[in-house]
């Protein structure tokens, strides 16, 4: 008596392609429209109020400046990003694993988080002085501050993932008698990953701000992109400070769509990456 | 131990929750004794708080009693749950979304060890047992709630356990997969020879699936009335529509009803 | 992404807040005496490490070092640089509390925007979370420039680090409600006004303390950037200057670094304390 059930929410495939299209369109339509009509009205409002293109650059003048000098600006954005993925490794790597050893023991991880999520809130970068004074100039000093950047929100958010295992679902692995490092790899870790993936997620931008910033405060200025940026702005010319700062920019989201489609890959599984609203 | 021994027997068993202090305490069961014959279906129904289920998380030692007896198979209940007595399945499907049904169902198989090729093997009987066999590679959120449930009775009998538990499996659907949902455990149960303990607070359907009623009231919790459920096997519709059915339910209500 | 950065943050603190409930957990006493606990031990690891690896005064200073520079006088003034450090602290506090201010009004303006047209936050939404991806902070040099090396300039920075976590969380806040609720509003034939302040806002306040705790040592960090960029005075002035003669007194560098991490902690207690006060039902329903 087998009986065969018409699943009532099966995802919905097979609507026209055209009503597709259009609720597409109807989604991404409003943000696509926004950013030319967005740098329109920024040439348009530089050129009729004559702004002095030392003060405000139009989108037209960045452009030129970025198309005459885009390898150079490359080059140093990838020195950059080469502190910002060390620092990113190292940091969000060491922040997993102690996240994963310390959440083992419960009493610690619970008289732990107040303390990671308060030194959180420090301010990381006043610590680039002395990480000047220790690293001196070249990629190390930050390399280690974006490190020291990333560790907390990756501790904080492994933690938080290994405890979110619905308590049913520990009850059964109870009911099993399954080992206890078996329920963690079986269970807790399957269930921690979307909140690792949102600390890594946080990460990339911190990471590419941290080496940044960094560099403002200490760094190469005929290698890296940061210290180009602020010596640019401290010479009056806006224009290709403006370019270097489109070059962070790109390096940025390239790198947080990297982690976002890594996350795509691993855990496809997960309410916030298979619903296609999001 | 003779067949007619009681594969489960909770002697004068006793809850208490809550701290020591004097009006901390919830009294969730009192003094409780039941034995489970082997191959028993048998319902434990109440109103919420009359312990229910708790008396089914004691027996699966996933809490322990204050006071009393619990015997499984003439073991404790901690040796019962080393020694994978049971199964049990619960309100709350939890099947793991990073897994697809068929290795759902393999999880307890894993977890003892079962060699890959048997865990197949095992899982895809299951499935094919609770109608299930096309969606071996089907994720759980592809799945409507009473498919889901019916994966995790299917991983709950995947490693052929003794006595199954179950703490009001199909409380979470509607009345009409519920009813469909009832007649499908009895054809799973009458092939598999599993004892049943089974908890709910839906008169009909206790008084429909069970060989035994028990009928606990709160406050505190204990067992008002056992009512014996002498409707013929195999039940189906026509059951449901049997005057004797209907007396029976009038016969458990009026247990519920005398506090 | 502050967004998930709040959200971590809010929820790693339910937690603990429900575990501190659940097992009536480490008073407020014992908290302090395991924090005293940790820092006695960061102290002993401090001098450890120093006599392990032989570490110059110059690089790693005694703990006791950094104490002491809080209290000697200064040379120019003869106050005790304690002092002096704190008067300059606190414009740096004026900035972050005006751009904090800032930031979060026009945060949660933006966010009641995007609540109530669906077309604006379609549009605009993507970008302003897209800018998150972007280091802000790069602007920041150039900030200063145009406004010139003074409040102003300063506040606005810090007001646009403060900007994103609001709105992103005011916007989740204010679209969290239930559809029932807000049914039951519609039955009073209530209008949109009275929707949004007796029925939503209440509901958002939870995200919204999330942002302002986040946003609040970001609106620090932002100060704090901006001085060290352009500026005469402030904490982050001081950090660059004593960072330029560390040579002759390495310890001051080292008092600044605590003070500002003291600023930050400060900055998050605060608003910790007063979410505390104003949704205690919320805790406590938790």
């Amino acid at each position: 008596m087998a009986v065969t059930e018409a699943p009532a929410d099966l995802i919905v495939t097979g609507l026209t392609w055209q009503s597709r299209l259009a609720a597409l369109l109807r989604r991404y339509l409003p943000a696509i429209l926004i950013l030319p009509s967005g740098l329109i009205l920024w040439e348009l409002g530089v050129r009729l109020f004559n702004i002095q293109g030392f003060l405000l650059p139009a989108p037209s003048e960045i452009a030129q400046t970025f198309g005459e000098s885009w390898v150079g600006l490359l080059d140093r954005g990838w020195y950059t990003f080469q502190e910002a993925w060390w620092g990113y490794l190292i940091g969000c790597g060491l922040g997993i694993l102690i996240g994963l050893l310390v959440s083992r023991f419960a009493t610690i991880s619970a008289a732990l988080m107040p303390i990671a999520i308060a030194v959180n809130a420090v301010p990381i970068i006043a610590l680039s002085p002395l990480v000047r004074v220790w690293f001196g100039l070249g990629q190390p000093s930050k390399i280690v501050i974006v490190a020291i950047l990333c560790f907390f929100p990756c501790l904080i958010s492994t933690v938080r993932g290994l405890s979110v295992a619905a308590p049913a679902a520990v009850e059964l692995m109870r009911s099993y008698a399954t080992p206890e490092l078996e329920v963690f790899v079986k269970l807790r870790l399957p269930s921690a990953l979307p909140f690792i993936f949102n600390g890594l997620k946080v990460c990339t931008s911190l990471s590419m701000i941290g080496a940044v910033v960094g560099e403002f405060y200490g760094g190469l200025l005929n290698k890296s992109l940061g210290t180009f940026i602020a010596n640019e702005a401290s010479q009056v010319r806006f224009r290709s400070s403006w370019s270097g700062i489109i070059v962070a920019c790109a390096f940025g989201i390239a790198f947080y769509l990297l982690v976002g489609l890594c996350e795509r890959l691993l855990i496809p599984w997960h309410v916030s990456v298979r619903s296609q609203a999001d | 131990m003779t067949d007619t021994a009681p594969i489960v027997s909770i002697q004068n068993v006793s809850k208490l929750f809550g701290s020591a202090s004097a009006a901390g305490q919830t009294h969730a069961l009192s003094r409780v004794s039941l034995d489970v014959a082997p191959g028993e279906f048998v319902s434990l129904l109440g109103p919420s708080g009359c312990g229910k289920s708790t008396l089914l998380r004691l027996v699966a030692d996933l809490i322990e009693p204050s006071d009393g007896q619990i015997l499984i198979r003439n073991k404790s209940p901690r040796q019962a749950r080393l020694d994978r007595e049971y199964g049990i399945v619960f309100q709350s499907p939890v099947l793991y979304d990073w897994r697809d049904v068929l290795h759902n169902v393999e999880l307890p198989l894993e977890v003892m060890r079962f060699p890959p090729a048997e865990r197949d093997r095992r899982a895809r009987e299951m499935l094919q047992l609770v109608g299930l066999k096309d969606f071996e590679r089907h994720y759980p959120w592809q799945l409507s709630g009473g498919m889901q449930q019916r994966v995790s009775i299917a991983r709950a009998l995947s490693f052929k356990p003794a006595i199954l538990l179950m703490d009001e499996p199909f409380g979470a659907l509607d009345e009409m997969t519920r009813e469909r949902m009832n007649a499908e455990l009895l054809n799973i149960w009458s092939q598999t020879d599993t004892t049943v303990i089974f908890v709910t607070h839906s008169i009909a359907e206790a008084v429909f699936l069970s060989s035994r009623v028990v009928v606990m009231t709160p406050r505190p919790g204990r067992i008002e009335k056992i009512v014996t459920i002498d409707l013929p096997q195999p039940r189906n519709l026509e059951t449901r529509e049997q005057p004797h059915y209907f007396e029976l339910i009038t016969a458990v209500r009026e247990g519920l009803r005398e506090v | 992404m502050a967004e998930s950065r709040t959200l971590e943050l809010e929820a790693g603190e339910a937690e603990v807040a429900a575990r501190r409930q659940a097992q009536g957990g480490p008073s407020l006493a014992r908290r302090g005496l395991a924090l005293l606990a940790l820092l006695v031990g960061v102290a002993l690891v401090w001098e450890l490490t120093k006599i392990l690896f032989s570490i110059t005064d110059y690089n790693l200073p005694h703990v006791y070092a950094i104490p002491w520079a809080f209290i000697k006088p200064l040379s120019s003034t003869g106050q005790p640089m304690g002092v002096y450090l704190l008067w300059q602290t606190q414009y740096t506090i004026y900035e972050a509390l005006a751009g904090f201010a800032l930031g979060a009004l026009a945060g949660f303006l933006l966010g009641v925007v995007f609540a109530h047209s669906a077309l604006l936050e379609r549009g605009c939404l993507p970008y302003v979370v897209a800018s998150q991806t972007v280091p802000i902070l790069a602007i920041a040099p150039m900030v200063v420039i145009w406004l010139g090396r003074g409040f102003l300039p300063i506040a606005l920075i810090a007001s646009y680090l403060t900007f994103f976590p609001v709105v992103i969380n005011t916007l989740r806040g204010l679209l969290s409600v239930e559809p029932t609720a807000l049914e039951l509003m519609q039955s009073y034939a209530a209008t949109r006004g009275e929707i949004l302040w007796k029925l939503r806002v209440p509901a958002s306040l939870p995200y919204l303390f999330t942002a302002l705790k986040i946003s609040s040592t970001a609106s620090i960090i932002g100060a704090l950037i901006a001085e060290m960029t352009g500026a005469q005075r402030g904490l982050g002035w001081n950090l660059v200057y004593f960072a330029q003669y560390y040579n002759s007194d390495p310890p001051n560098l080292w008092a600044a670094i605590v003070l500002s991490g003291l600023l930050g902690l400060l900055a998050y207690g605060g608003i910790l304390l007063i979410e505390r006060r104003a949704l205690g039902w919320q805790a406590r329903a938790g």
